[in-house]
């Protein structure tokens, strides 16, 4: 503000016209921050190019393959879809501690009501994914009309729903093959689409269609301009007419949704169901966030940026490892990042106040 | 004079033991610049609150036109043609000038798009935006897509003030809206409500700034103690006597006083 009054200020033929809004008393700065308020996914995908193009030289054609790349894709499908529904909360200025508990859960009880209960296949995979939604809507209940912090709402979840998990399944892992003689809808996200060397999985296909979709709906429909004036100033939204808690609980639930489908996912990647799987997918989801360039202070970012910063976390994995280094390369990058992420969501912010 | 668009009879709110308006009563007529002024505490804003429909007073009655009304949200009081630009200005900082002026009541395309796919017609928003900040003069907008943050805090104040003038059909209220400008920015601000009034609507402004309401307000309406103390014409009263009246160091003139 400051720096656009000023230049006002000096620009006699402006004098008179304060409230005008023209270019040209914009710094280089400004500009700046503009294009990245703009394209917030524009650093991410820089970072992920070069990240691409360096571990390409490096290693040459065993990482700069149709096969790596797209194995780079298929490792990181199930932290992305998990990540796309960090996205959405963190875009209203929360944190969604409990997803990972939720998307395992979700996989569990696909597994158990199809062996234990006799549950027809499709019944059981719909009855996860309603677990996913239902678990996502309490916590957007507590959230918008209990008025708690979604760090405490959702720290408090994570423990009942992974203690859920674990009762529940009595940490018994459901077989690969078992689940291939007689339930195979429910690895279906694990069948795979080759064109060529790339290897594409439906779960890498669904991630990017929802990510496609997700982009969509947040840039293109009133719901997704709710989701941003609510994490931006919850109180100016209200004002304006926006329905605060309705956007804050559909997101929540939309996350719990999306979980349930990470989870089904899941035990396409795994092949078995598992109750032990998914326990980081919380922090390595809201890494990808944080990387991708969303702000935790909500309102800024965008989904595909999200992917990107997925993205990043696989090229990396895959990259250094090829290379033989020690995998707490791997932590020790990504940790720099997260750190160098976080430092231009700052600058930016301050940039345009 | 015509008859008033915007009444209000005995309107009492009470906060615990602390009651913040007194059987107050105002009046608002078609066309008019009306400025409420009053010391702090004196329960201006809860007046202005109760038209707004950010309060709900406990006892007294709302007529808009001769209807009465009671309004449950602000949502509620803005479906009623009523709008206010807040003192906060209410609006998301990192989105467009267009996303903000049609917050909460986006047009989506016709068709399949609109209905099924809920898209919105972000061209349609962005003409009218830019239409209705030049009817105001506020143009040559080179980018109406541009984030509200990068604006300074006169440009916000006129996309606040475009944005209740456009969508506010009876009655807009703003909220000191020069209180945080500078010299220039108040001018031009002052040119705007002048504007909005010469459009045939009705302008509420609550200020402390005895200049500006002496140099826009048709009428001021003096509130002391939880109640309209007087109605004094600006052209016939000094800022001093204004000032006398809503600190209680003068009693209000017999005359000039009705309404």
């Amino acid at each position: 503000m400051t720096e656009t009054s000023g230049a006002v200020d000096t620009n006699l033929r402006k004098q008179e016209t304060v409230a005008e809004f023209s270019k040209d008393h914009e710094n280089a700065l400004t500009r700046l921050a503009n294009f990245l308020q703009a394209t917030p996914a524009a650093i991410p995908l820089i970072v992920l190019l070069a990240a691409t193009s360096i571990f390409g030289l490096l290693i040459g054609d065993r990482f700069f393959s149709p096969f790596a790349l797209t194995l780079i894709l298929q490792q990181v499908a199930i932290v992305g879809i998990v990540a796309v529904a960090q996205s959405l909360v963190v875009l209203t200025a929360g944190i969604d501690l409990s997803v990972g508990a939720i998307a395992v859960l979700s996989s569990v009880i696909m597994g158990k009501f199809t062996f234990d209960l006799g549950v027809p296949p499709e019944l059981a995979v719909l009855s996860g994914l309603l677990c996913g939604l239902f678990f996502g809507t309490v916590n957007g209940l507590l959230v918008a009309f209990v008025k708690l912090p979604p760090f405490i709402v959702t720290l408090g979840m994570w423990q009942i729903v992974l203690a859920a998990n674990f009762l529940y399944s009595g940490s018994v892992v459901i077989r690969s093959q078992v689940i291939a003689e007689q339930a195979p809808i429910l690895q279906f996200f694990g069948d795979t689409v080759d064109l060529g060397d790339a290897v594409f999985t439906y779960g890498v296909i669904f991630l990017l269609l929802l990510v496609a979709v997700m982009t969509y709906v947040l840039s293109q429909t009133a719901w997704g301009r709710h989701v941003y004036a609510v994490g931006d100033d919850p109180e100016a939204a209200e004002l304006s007419g926006v329905n605060v808690r309705a956007t804050l609980v559909s997101v929540y639930a939309l996350a719990g949704l999306i979980c349930a489908f990470a989870g089904w996912a899941l035990i396409g990647r795994l092949g078995s169901v598992s109750p032990q799987a998914g326990q980081l997918a919380n922090i390595e989801s809201i890494t990808a966030v944080v990387i991708g360039g969303i702000s935790l202070f909500g309102g800024r970012g965008s989904v595909a940026g999200t992917l990107f910063g997925a993205l990043i976390v696989g090229v990396f994995t895959l990259g250094l490892r090829l290379l033989g280094a020690d995998v707490q390369w791997t932590y020790l990058l990504i940790g720099g990042l997260i750190i160098f992420a976080v430092t231009v969501d700052q600058s930016i912010r301050k940039a345009s106040l | 004079m015509s008859s008033p668009i915007l009444t209000a009879r005995g309107l009492v709110k009470r906060y615990g033991r602390v009651t913040a308006m007194e059987n107050c009563d105002f009046d608002l007529y078609p066309g008019e610049i009306l400025a409420v002024i009053g010391d702090n505490g004196a329960g201006k804003s809860t007046l202005i609150k109760s038209l707004s429909g950010a309060v709900r007073p406990d006892n007294g009655e709302i007529r808009l036109d001769g209807n009465v009304v009671s309004f449950s949200s602000p949502i509620h009081a803005r479906e009623h043609g009523i709008e206010t630009v807040y003192q906060t200005l209410a609006m998301s900082p990192a989105l467009s000038i267009a996303d903000n002026m049609f917050m909460g009541r986006e047009l989506r395309k016709a068709g399949v798009l609109g209905k099924i796919f809920r898209q919105l017609d972000k061209k349609k928003m962005q003409a009218i935006a830019r239409e209705k900040l030049s009817e105001l003069g506020l143009m040559t907008i080179q980018n109406i897509g541009q984030a509200v943050e990068t604006l300074s805090g006169g440009q916000r104040q006129g996309v606040a003030v475009a944005r209740a003038a456009a969508f506010g059909t009876n009655v807009v209220i703003l909220d000191e809206p020069t209180a945080a400008l500078g010299v220039k920015e108040s001018r031009k601000v002052l040119e705007l409500i002048q504007t909005v009034k010469s459009r045939g609507i009705p302008v509420i402004l609550i200020s402390h700034n005895m200049p500006h309401v002496f140099e826009v307000a048709d009428r001021i309406h003096v509130h002391r103690l939880g109640r309209r103390l007087c109605v004094i014409d600006p052209a016939e009263c000094s800022m001093s006597d204004a000032v006398a009246l809503m600190t209680g160091a003068m009693e209000p003139p017999k005359v000039g006083a009705t309404q």
